[in-house]
């Protein structure tokens, strides 16, 4: 699949502003009114403000952004609507709950059952973003029991760790925060370790001799193509990552993964450690995302040349 | 609407006879010609007359080699492929906005141009292919089986056809109501084996492609061979001439030099 | 819920016309769809007898082909080199004036100093009069580099010929054999027919060194060597004669089998028919075991035997000499299939397989009719086997005699004209051959003075030939010469190449129309590039003068002096007449037109138009009054209607006389293009039951084809299978006759001129090492394109913009090519660098790929950087005009010794990995300044 950098900065992007929106609820729930107004405010303008870049950032890949409005009207049958009516109703509490958290409106009251809701919709439009993937019969990387638990997992990880940074930053630095977000990024480094052995573990059992059905006959290989330049499905549905690129990319992750943990952990002697933890778990977030794409084949490239899918 | 209609009686659809189809892209550039003018207009192209030309079509026809069991070579299949206007098409309940929809009256699968965001999921949700995002409009645009033909007052009743049917020079192409046992496509699909494309998608197109038939070559005829007789086959062949062709020959043949045919000294 | 209201009854156009498809040679019916005066949408006319409703992926795109970006806008005129691109545009009277100056100065002095020819031109009718007006015999269209082995071999053989001279009997055929590539031509007809025999299961069996397109249907494919056709045609027919299955009766009456032949070896009347004084053929009767003539009701000719005439000559019979031909062992399958690639169990299988179906599988339908002699046949009886050959077949320099024995096999088996086999379309049959004979022997072209006849016909002995005393040729592509003697469409391959080696003699002026000669219609394209840019030692050009008409910015264009911009498709009159080349269905004769539906806003005139009113500016005979007014003052148009041939025969056969009623032979009716706009833009009379088949030797039939015109007389069309006129030529090169054939042909003429069918290998192949060329190569047209128009256009170029070449695995595998690896092709003459594919479903001596994509880098309107020219290439640039040297250092032209068409499927290459891999196909021309480009 053609990996469109607006949909890899919206993914990444706003699965990072959920995630720190819902840790920013059980810190809510958990402690109460926000240590400071700054820090409060700063938190909470990071998530949404990282949720609103994706939002927005998704819509450029859009033919017709100014259309986006018409997606909230299918929440009976597509979870790309459903994400977007949870995208925006989000809002709304989340809104909210800043404010009381923060303490820019003091009502410790309201703190608690607004940290509940706000925290579960923002996991329910993540889940419902990997939801999109994830029911993709056409795509069998994607549609996988793993890849709704990478789309959460990430958005908590890189959440925790932009929680740490920012945190860090405030000088008010709990060590359990660094055991928290590292926790996270272990468990995300396992869920997409785990994904990578079930996508490479599924067998590619679908021919092109199955895709036409000429299978039937004998063994189907491609004579011509269509036409001679490549077209649209071609472009979008038949990029292809080269094996040894993809594996050095997962390499990539991975390490990457690994020292944001070293680095978190470090931050229990240098605080400032957790911000450089915070870039790498994101640049993970995105490698590991755009590999999402790259490596996932569509069954549609069977009929373009493709021998199994 | 992305939401599915209950199941319509009637489900258009086109039967494709891959046996018959000789890839000649009638249908293709016919498709092309309506579908630019009709209900999707326009279908663009992008660098016409330069390097790489390209657009958009919603209907190609691809060509595979097929290597038969106990056949030495392989025979050249055209496969010609469009939207199969499935009974659960993934590709409209995906769509975000409802303007990918299956109509309740015949089960025609449409995209709605005013209201298409072009966000592109209901192309990744198809397995065939048959949605293409055409960039200079910003929406996805596919085979429409001519439902502005095929219903059209101001087409004479034998041109209410889809574009690509009508055009087909050899009958490869077939339309009508799958949904009607009795009716000819149905009827054909019955007697051919015709088949649906990756049933394993669960998606239960409507179109139905006919196999490629059986060869009739030496892998599969009997080994006919003519009798040859003993002797000279002239000789025989001269006294099947005389005998067959003119029965007559009581009479005497004083002037005829030899009765072989062959000069003799 | 509620779905979005469809408007499923959109009227997307304000007006539909009816007009005929130009995008290939099919012309099929059409209706142009236009909204506010532009072209929306082209579909079939379910009416037309051609196509009957269905259209192909040309035809669909024509409107991409009328609103192409390279289409020319006005007159130009040359202002830098020839070939440099530079012109300037200048108003029609001045390009008119000066096409004038200059024709009309050849025309004083020399007529034959014009060389006229024109390409894939649908108006032979017009330009071929106006050559014979004009007083030149240099004239031809496209035919003899693209089909007159087959139109050829089959007029001398049984008047008429496939594709457009007649077809299969698609609804009765229950076996049919396909020659070589016949995508390209009859397309349409050939799909529908292909579809009709699918949905019946008649079997079709391909022979085709290329297994796509209707070989990829086929029911059995025999992947035979290039060149090869003939020898396997030949076993079959070896296979049939040894078995005794033939159609002995229609033999019998129906061919010259039984006439008998004078065999006197060494005389001057040798293998020529013995004849009545009154010049009938004659036949030995058995009844009274005398000498009968051929055609008397009362004959009972032996079909075998050799006999003594009265008057002490010994003849044979014709058949007997075709059956000790065939019999031979040269012709078992055993000794030809190691040479064809065809297993002998194959070519045994199917001889037994036809056998079976004509003779077990007969048909006869309840249609009483009456032959030539007056016998009275209670039904038309059938041979359900069909065949068809086209390009595959002629374009190689055996293509004649192989065609002929195509034609062999069909007539033994007794399937011409009959249910189920090869049908005529008129105006077919016409006597083999027709009896028109070539204009421009010496004496016969003068200073302003028409031709006697027409330029192009069919010689049936040496003294019919344009030759001097010495043999000199005397049209300068050497047509109707010793060189090809039957050379009925002309050469067009070698004009270009003779007039810069003015041989056999220099011109002033080329005139083309609609040929792109300096690229995809040349052999030779380099060379062809240099001789129409070289010039003499005092500056000027070789080819003095060139005038050029096209409606597109196409190789050939650049290479003109004086352009004349021609209409598209759609903005002009044309008739598709019967008098040219005929639409006709195998029921009955038809004709159409086509009718401007669009104006032009260029300012471009139709080349027939144009070329009527250069007519009136020389005075042409038949273009001006005495007064030297113009005939046709309505141009084209008016011509179509008032032009006679022949008393009440015109262009076009309908709706002549008074109120159009009058159908074939009628006075000029004013209102007749009226007519056939309210019918559709064509004319179809289907014949009656009794007149459909047999027609060759149908009573009622011959009568009709008289009154229409289509034959001088009532007289049956006795097939020849052995050709006289080929005898003829045969003595002539022992020295007999009027005309003696010169020394340095006779060889050539005796070996080739045998006038009962053979096979012998190509001449390429024959005069370079097989160890250093061992593969053949071969082009098809891909079926969305013709020409070079189709891949110009704008959708049936996204189809492919580029080709490759083809070849099979086994083979690259050998040669250690890898599918995608850049490959170079070499022949005797050149060398290309073209990027390989391979596939399984190619002969695997052979390699192919799809001609005329390639394009010369800043024509045709597209992109100077467009796929076409960096990647698309031409195997033309490998095949020489002429074949190597000979003795003597004669170079032949490489074509049929018979006819003169041109062999380019005898190419011979070897092929190895490319030492360069980039991706640019070789040889590459420097870009030539754009005359048109796309916005």
């Amino acid at each position: 699949m053609h990996p469109a950098y607006s949909v890899i900065l919206f993914t990444t992007a706003s699965g990072a502003g959920y995630g720190l929106l819902a840790l920013l609820c059980l810190v809510g729930i958990s402690h109460g009114e926000a240590s400071s107004l700054v820090f409060g405010l700063t938190s909470m303008v990071i998530a949404l403000g990282l949720i609103t870049i994706g939002l927005l950032s998704s819509t450029f890949h859009l033919g017709h952004p100014e259309r986006a409005w018409r997606a909230l009207s299918q929440w009976r049958s597509s979870w790309l609507s459903r994400e977007g009516v949870l995208a925006v109703v989000t809002y709304v509490p989340a809104l909210l709950f800043g404010v009381v958290w923060s303490g820019l409106y003091p009502a410790p009251d309201l703190i608690k059952p607004l940290a509940v809701v706000t925290g579960v919709l923002a996991l329910l439009t993540v889940m419902s973003t990997g939801k999109i993937y994830a029911t993709l019969k056409t795509i069998r990387a994607w549609h996988n029991p793993w890849t709704i638990w990478v789309y959460l997992t990430f958005a908590l990880a890189t959440g925790a760790t932009i929680l740490a940074a920012v945190t860090s930053v405030f000088g008010n630095f709990p060590a359990f925060l660094v055991w928290f977000s590292s926790a996270w990024l272990l468990v995300a480094l396992i869920v997409k370790l785990g994904y990578w052995r079930s996508i490479d573990a599924a067998p590619r059992d679908l021919t092109m001799g199955d895709a036409t059905g000429l299978g039937r006959l004998g063994q189907v290989g491609q004579w011509e193509l269509p036409h001679s330049a490549p077209n649209y499905v071609q472009k979008e549905m038949g990029y292809a990552v080269a094996r040894k690129h993809a594996a050095k990319l997962r390499r990539l992750v991975i390490a990457a993964l690994v020292l944001a943990i070293l680095l978190m952990l470090a931050a229990l002697a240098v605080p400032h450690a957790a911000l450089l933890s915070m870039a790498l778990a994101l640049f993970a977030s995105v490698v590991q995302r755009w590999l999402f794409f790259a490596e996932a084949q569509h069954v549609v490239t069977l009929f373009y040349g493709a021998k199994a899918a | 609407m992305t939401s599915l209609p209950p199941p319509s009686a009637k489900k258009l659809g086109l039967v494709i006879d891959l046996d018959t189809c000789v890839g000649c892209q009638a249908c293709a550039t016919s498709c092309k010609e309506w579908n630019t003018q009709g209900y999707s207009a326009p279908l663009t192209d992008f660098n016409a007359y330069g390097s790489d030309p390209s657009g958009v079509w919603l209907n190609r026809v691809h060509g595979y080699e097929v290597k038969e069991q106990g056949q030495e070579q392989s025979r050249i299949v055209h496969f010609p492929r469009s939207c199969l206007h499935c009974e659960e098409p993934a590709c409209v309940t995906v769509c975000p906005t409802g303007a990918s929809y299956k109509r309740a009256e015949d089960g025609i699968v449409l995209v709605n141009p005013e209201t298409c965001i072009g966000c592109k999921l209901c192309s990744w949700a198809c397995p065939y292919g048959a949605r293409e995002y055409d960039q200079s409009h910003g929406v996805m645009k596919k085979c429409t089986l001519c439902v502005d033909r095929i219903y059209n007052d101001n087409l004479e009743e034998e041109d209410r056809l889809p574009a690509c049917v009508k055009a087909c020079p050899t009958s490869a192409r077939h339309f009508g109501d799958l949904g009607d046992p009795d009716s000819k496509v149905s009827q054909l699909v019955a007697e051919r084996g015709g088949y649906d494309l990756l049933p394993e998608m669960g998606y239960k197109p409507v179109n139905k492609y006919l196999p490629p038939r059986a060869r009739r070559d030496a892998t599969t005829s009997r080994a006919e061979a003519l009798p040859k007789p003993d002797g000279s086959a002239f000789d025989r062949l001269f006294q099947w001439a005389d005998k067959v062709l003119s029965p007559k020959k009581a009479v005497a043949r004083a002037n005829e030099i030899d009765h072989s045919g062959r000069l003799e000294g | 819920m509620t779905q979005p209201a469809v408007n499923t009854s959109p009227k997307t156009w304000d007006e539909v016309k009816t007009t005929t498809c130009y995008m290939c040679a099919c012309r099929c019916g059409i209706r142009v769809h236009l909204k506010d005066g532009r072209v929306t949408y082209i579909d079939g006319n379910p009416d037309h007898p051609v196509n009957k409703g269905v259209i192909c992926g040309k035809g669909a795109a024509g409107i991409m082909q009328h609103y192409s970006p390279a289409r020319l806008s006005k007159p130009l005129l040359r202002v830098g080199e020839r070939g440099a691109g530079e012109f300037k545009e200048i108003e029609w009277d001045e390009a008119l004036g000066l096409a004038t100056e200059w024709l009309a100065k050849v025309r004083a002095e020399d007529p034959k100093k014009l060389a006229f020819f024109t390409g894939r031109d649908q108006s032979q009718g017009l330009t071929g009069w106006w050559a014979t007006q004009f007083g030149t015999p240099n004239y031809a269209a496209h035919g003899g580099f693209c089909s007159v082995n087959m139109a050829a071999a089959g007029l001398y053989t049984f008047g008429g010929a496939f594709w457009e001279f007649g077809e299969p009997d698609w609804k009765h055929t229950k076996y049919f054999l396909l020659f070589g590539v016949a995508e390209d031509h009859g397309s349409n007809p050939i799909k529908k027919g292909l579809g009709q025999l699918k949905a019946r299961g008649a079997k079709i069996v391909s022979i085709n060194p290329i297994r796509t397109g209707y070989s990829a249907i086929a029911d059995e494919w025999i992947g035979i060597r290039p060149g090869t056709d003939g020898l396997f045609v030949g076993a079959l027919i070896h296979e049939l004669l040894t078995a005794q299955k033939i159609d002995g009766d229609y033999v019998l009456r129906y061919t010259n089998s039984p006439w008998l032949i004078i065999e006197n070896p060494g005389h001057a009347d040798d293998g020529l028919f013995a004849r009545t004084p009154q010049g009938s053929a004659l036949v030995w009767d058995s009844h009274s075991n005398s000498p009968m003539p051929a055609l008397s009701p009362d004959a009972a000719p032996k079909l075998m035997g050799r006999f003594k005439l009265p008057d002490g000559r010994r003849v044979v019979t014709a058949f007997t000499l075709i059956a000790e031909r065939f019999l031979d062992a040269e012709w078992a399958p055993e000794k030809v299939s190691g040479r064809c690639g065809v297993p002998v169990e194959t070519i045994k299988r199917i001889a037994a397989e036809l056998a079976r179906t004509a003779f077990e599988e007969e048909i006869a339908l309840d249609v009483p009719w009456t032959d030539h002699l007056g016998r009275y046949h209670e039904k038309m009886v059938g041979r359900p086997v069909s065949m068809h050959a086209m390009r595959g077949i002629s374009a190689h320099a055996n293509g004649f005699q192989t065609c002929r024995t195509i034609h062999l096999l069909q007539i033994l088996l007794g399937t011409i004209d009959v249910p189920g086999g090869f049908r005529y379309k008129a105006p077919f049959p016409k006597p083999a051959p027709p009896g028109v004979k070539p204009a421009g022997k010496p004496g016969q072209v003068k200073p302003n003075t028409p031709l006697p006849g027409p330029p192009l016909g069919f010689v049936t002995a040496p003294e019919d030939l344009l030759v001097d005393g010495q043999g000199t040729p005397q049209r300068l592509d050497k047509a109707f010469s010793w060189d090809a003697p039957l050379a009925a469409h002309g050469m067009m391959h070698m004009v270009i190449t003779n007039a810069a080696k003015k041989d056999p003699y220099g011109i002033d002026v080329l005139f083309m129309y609609m040929a792109n000669m300096s690229w995809n219609s040349a052999m030779n394209v380099p060379d062809t590039i240099r001789y129409l840019t070289q010039k003499e030692p005092d500056g000027s050009y070789t080819i003095p003068k060139i005038i050029y008409s096209d409606a597109y910015a196409s190789e050939m264009v650049h290479y003109a002096d004086l352009i004349l911009p021609d209409t598209t498709y759609l903005e002009r009159w044309d008739c598709i007449s019967l008098l040219d080349r005929p639409i006709s269905e195998a029921d009955g004769p038809a004709d159409s037109i086509r009718q401007p539906v669009v104006e032009p806003e260029r300012d471009v005139r139709p080349f027939q138009t144009v070329l009527l009113d250069l007519g009136t500016r020389l005075g042409l005979p038949g273009m001006t009054r005495t007064d030297g007014s113009p005939r046709y003052p309505g141009g084209y148009p008016d011509y179509i209607v008032n032009h006679e041939r022949a008393p009440g025969i015109g262009p076009l056969a309908g709706f002549r006389g008074p109120n159009g009623r009058a159908q074939g032979r009628g006075t000029p009716n004013p209102e007749q293009l009226k007519h056939y706009i309210d019918n559709g833009c064509h004319w179809f009379y289907e014949l009656p039951e009794h007149m459909k088949y047999y027609r060759h030797v149908n009573w009622a039939y011959l009568d009709w084809a008289t009154f229409f015109g289509f034959i001088g007389k009532p007289e049956p069309v006795i097939h020849q299978l052995y050709c006289e006129p080929l005898q003829k030529f045969r003595l002539s090169a022992q020295g007999h006759g009027k005309v003696v054939a010169p020394e340095q042909h006779r060889q050539r003429i005796a070996s080739h001129f045998d006038p009962i069918p053979f096979w012998y290998p190509p001449f390429e192949g024959e005069m370079v090492s097989e160890e250093e060329f061992p593969m053949h190569a071969v082009t098809q047209r891909p079926m969305a394109m013709y020409h070079a128009w189709g891949s110009q256009n704008a959708w049936l170029r996204q189809i492919l913009s580029r080709n490759w070449l083809y070849m099979a695995r086994e083979m690259a595998a050998k040669l250690k090519v890898a599918d995608g690896d850049w490959v170079t092709v070499t022949s005797h003459h050149g060398e290309i660098k073209a990027q390989a594919k391979l596939m399984d479903g190619v002969n695997p001596e052979t390699v192919w790929t799809w001609n005329a994509i390639g394009k010369r880098s800043g024509t045709w309107g597209l992109d100077p950087g467009s796929d076409e020219s960096k990647k698309g290439f031409l195997l033309n640039h490998l095949i020489s005009e002429l074949l190597p040297e000979r003795e003597g250092g004669y170079r032949y032209s490489n074509s049929d010794p018979v006819t003169g068409q041109a062999a380019w499927y005898d190419l011979r290459v070897r092929v190895a990995r490319a030492a360069d891999q980039e991706q640019v196909s070789e040889p590459q021309f420097a870009t030539i300044n754009p005359l048109a480009r796309a916005e």
